[in-house]
């Protein structure tokens, strides 16, 4: 996976969001979203719903207007400038495209507004179309196409204008399992070689991870924490953050002195020192191994994921945890094991903080 | 048969329906062409009735004045409904339900009170419309009318909006820069052209039929014209009346024909569409109340 931008063929714009706010009546959409986009870039706004990701998409794309703070595209300051003037390709959560139109005359839309004229539109909408696979759909309507379709007609649309920025907002959010999987792959591979910056707004972890360059999580109306995918994961910088993104089982602890007690194990501290106290503790399901003696607990269940295994244990105290291991081991329901903390360094929470669910 | 229990009805109650609501329909019809074109005096047959609607200037002249009407009636209803319903379905959302009842307001409020109360706010409208010549004409009426069809029209294009993506479809199309007319004309009008229709012919049909307020406010409508030859001339009041019915039912034809080779044509080529499509939108056409035909 990359941890830096990756240069396309064409040069992507930079994109800066300075102090955004947006309130709506006595809400804070956004509390001062700061945000700052490579040319060419992918990055993912990540975050659940409410915590403001798709108003900063609307602000950046001119489709609400921000209470207070500046949107810079490419050194341009473009706060006030209206959405059919900022230049910026849109694919929508909901089904966009116009149902009065054939495809071709969707993508085409865009140049036809350009006055690019008839011969040039028709040929650079069909290249977009060859882009996304569906060069042979030319002439059929929305309403002929799949929702998975339809959804990549909306992205060559978006693209053919040749914009500043590619906004995606929650393309695949309507689509089914393995279309979303196809979909987001093959919208990295377009991305990567039309070389677009690229906001993408996403509530599924498991997709932004897999597309972006960096990852923005986002809390409440701000970025909680920023960096490639690798670097949210390994090292989350809040206990929001480690919730979020990935598996996480949720410990009672103790902090003493910079490290965690945990069931008997002591365990670094990821991120910002905290007072000592009780905590609650975040381990990774990979970060919990089957050991010969240790912490005794019962298997409550195991299911096989594949590559990999993923097995419930009852601990003594009642509460369960979650242990992910070799597809080698086949732990049966009922059965005794020992477990033990690999010591990878964890975060933690002081307890309340977060209810279990 | 399956197919046939799934499709309701017995084929023989459906054309028995049809054919009892067909009789129903087109009796008053035939007995007015029958009336129309008898010679009441020497017996037999004559078109003399017919031929007085164009050789009676006074008529003549009042059917113009009525298609006139109608022709701005819907002109204006739409220029004023079509933006105004946008607009507030995408900026003002809490504002449509205060819309709609003022759009349905006109329903209650009986003819002659709406004359009363029209009646001081005309001698503005006629004192301004006399510096562009139209001071005395009765096209003045058009102002009234638009306000007689607005609960009408209102509903039929209320229905073919909801059934749009209304927000996405003119997001998206702003993002691919297209100005909010270039929006309108060219992404929302195509998608709800069968509610502009139905509005329209809805607007025609109120217009073509509405007497009592053309009668009290002193202009000499179509219908207006059609109840004083009646007094005198029985068989050309009933020409006029038939022509002006024959006349709504073409134009009914007409828009449903255009409306429907106009919109999306090739998505009945390929009757398994495979995607949740936007549903398509005949809507369902108010009747407009009886109570003001002549």
């Amino acid at each position: 996976m990359t941890t830096t931008t990756q240069p396309g063929t064409r040069a992507g714009l930079a994109v800066e969001l300075t102090d955004l706010t947006r309130v709506y009546g006595s809400n804070r959409a956004l509390d001062g979203l700061t945000l700052h986009l490579e040319p060419g870039e992918l990055v993912c706004l990540l975050g659940p719903s409410g915590c403001g990701k798709t108003t900063a998409l609307r602000i950046l794309a001119g489709l609400d207007e921000a209470t207070s703070g500046t949107v810079e595209v490419g050194g341009k300051d473009l706060t006030h400038t209206p959405a059919n003037k900022r230049d910026m390709g849109m694919v929508f959560q909901a089904y966009s495209l116009f149902p009065h139109m054939t495809v071709l005359d969707n993508v085409a839309f865009g140049l036809k507004l350009r006055g690019v004229d008839k011969a040039q539109r028709s040929t650079k909408a069909g290249d977009m179309l060859d882009l996304v696979g569906l060069g042979v759909h030319k002439q059929k309507f929305a309403s002929q196409l799949s929702g998975g379709q339809q959804q990549r007609v909306a992205l060559a649309r978006a693209l053919a204008i040749e914009p500043s920025v590619l906004l995606l907002d929650e393309p695949l959010s309507a689509l089914d399992a393995k279309v979303r999987v196809q979909l987001r792959d093959e919208i990295r591979r377009v991305q990567l070689d039309v070389g677009t910056t690229t906001l993408f707004v996403t509530h599924d972890q498991e997709e932004a991870l897999a597309v972006a360059d960096r990852v923005a999580v986002m809390n409440a109306g701000n970025i909680e924490q920023i960096g490639t995918p690798e670097e949210l994961y390994t090292q989350p910088s809040s206990a929001f953050v480690a919730n979020f993104v990935g598996l996480t089982n949720r410990v009672p602890g103790e902090l003493r002195g910079g490290a965690v007690l945990v069931h008997g194990a002591t365990l670094p501290l990821l991120g910002a020192a905290q007072p000592d106290g009780q905590v609650t503790a975040l381990i990774r399901p990979e970060n919990i191994e089957f050991a010969p003696d240790g912490l005794a607990a019962t298997v409550v269940a195991s299911s096989f994921l594949g590559n990999v295994r993923r097995t419930q244990v009852r601990l003594a105290d009642d509460s369960v945890l979650s242990v992910q291991h070799d597809v080698s081991e086949h732990p049966q329901t009922g059965d005794g094991v020992f477990l033990r903390f690999k010591s990878h360094a964890i975060s933690a929470s002081p307890t309340p903080a977060i209810p279990s669910s | 048969m399956s197919a046939m229990t799934r499709k309701g009805p017995h084929p023989a109650l459906r054309w028995s329906l049809l054919a009892l609501f067909g009789i129903f329909f087109l009796t008053p019809l035939l007995s007015m062409a029958d009336f129309s074109t008898r010679n009441l005096i020497q017996g037999g047959r004559t078109g003399q009735a017919w031929k007085n609607l164009f050789q009676d200037d006074a008529l003549y002249s009042a059917i113009l004045i009525s298609l006139g009407l109608a022709l701005f009636t819907v002109v204006l209803m739409l220029l004023v409904l079509v933006p105004t319903m946008i607009w507030v379905r995408l900026r003002t959302p809490w504002a449509k339900g205060m819309m709609e009842f003022l759009c349905l307001l006109p329903l209650t409020i009986p003819a002659l009170v709406i004359v009363v109360g029209l009646k001081g706010v005309y001698d503005w409208v006629t004192y301004f419309l006399s510096y562009v010549g139209l001071g005395e004409s009765a096209l003045a009426l058009t102002f009234v009318y638009v306000v007689l069809v607005l609960p009408y029209s209102y509903r039929a294009l209320d229905s073919a909006m909801s059934a749009i993506d209304l927000k996405t479809l003119s997001e998206a199309a702003r993002s691919l820069g297209a100005s909010w007319t270039t929006t309108i004309m060219r992404v929302v009008v195509p998608n709800i052209w069968s509610g502009i229709l139905s509005a329209s012919f809805i607007a025609i049909a109120v217009v073509l039929g509405e007497y009592t307020i053309a009668s009290l406010m002193g202009y000499t409508t179509l219908q207006v014209q059609i109840v004083a030859i009646g007094k005198a001339d029985g068989t050309t009041s009933v020409a006029a009346s038939l022509a002006v019915l024959l006349l709504g039912f073409v134009l009914l034809m007409v828009l449903s024909l255009f409306g429907g080779r106009g919109r999306r044509t090739g998505a009945t080529e390929d009757p398994v569409a495979p995607a949740p499509s936007v549903p398509a939108s005949l809507s369902p056409r108010p009747q407009p109340g009886g109570n003001n035909h002549p």
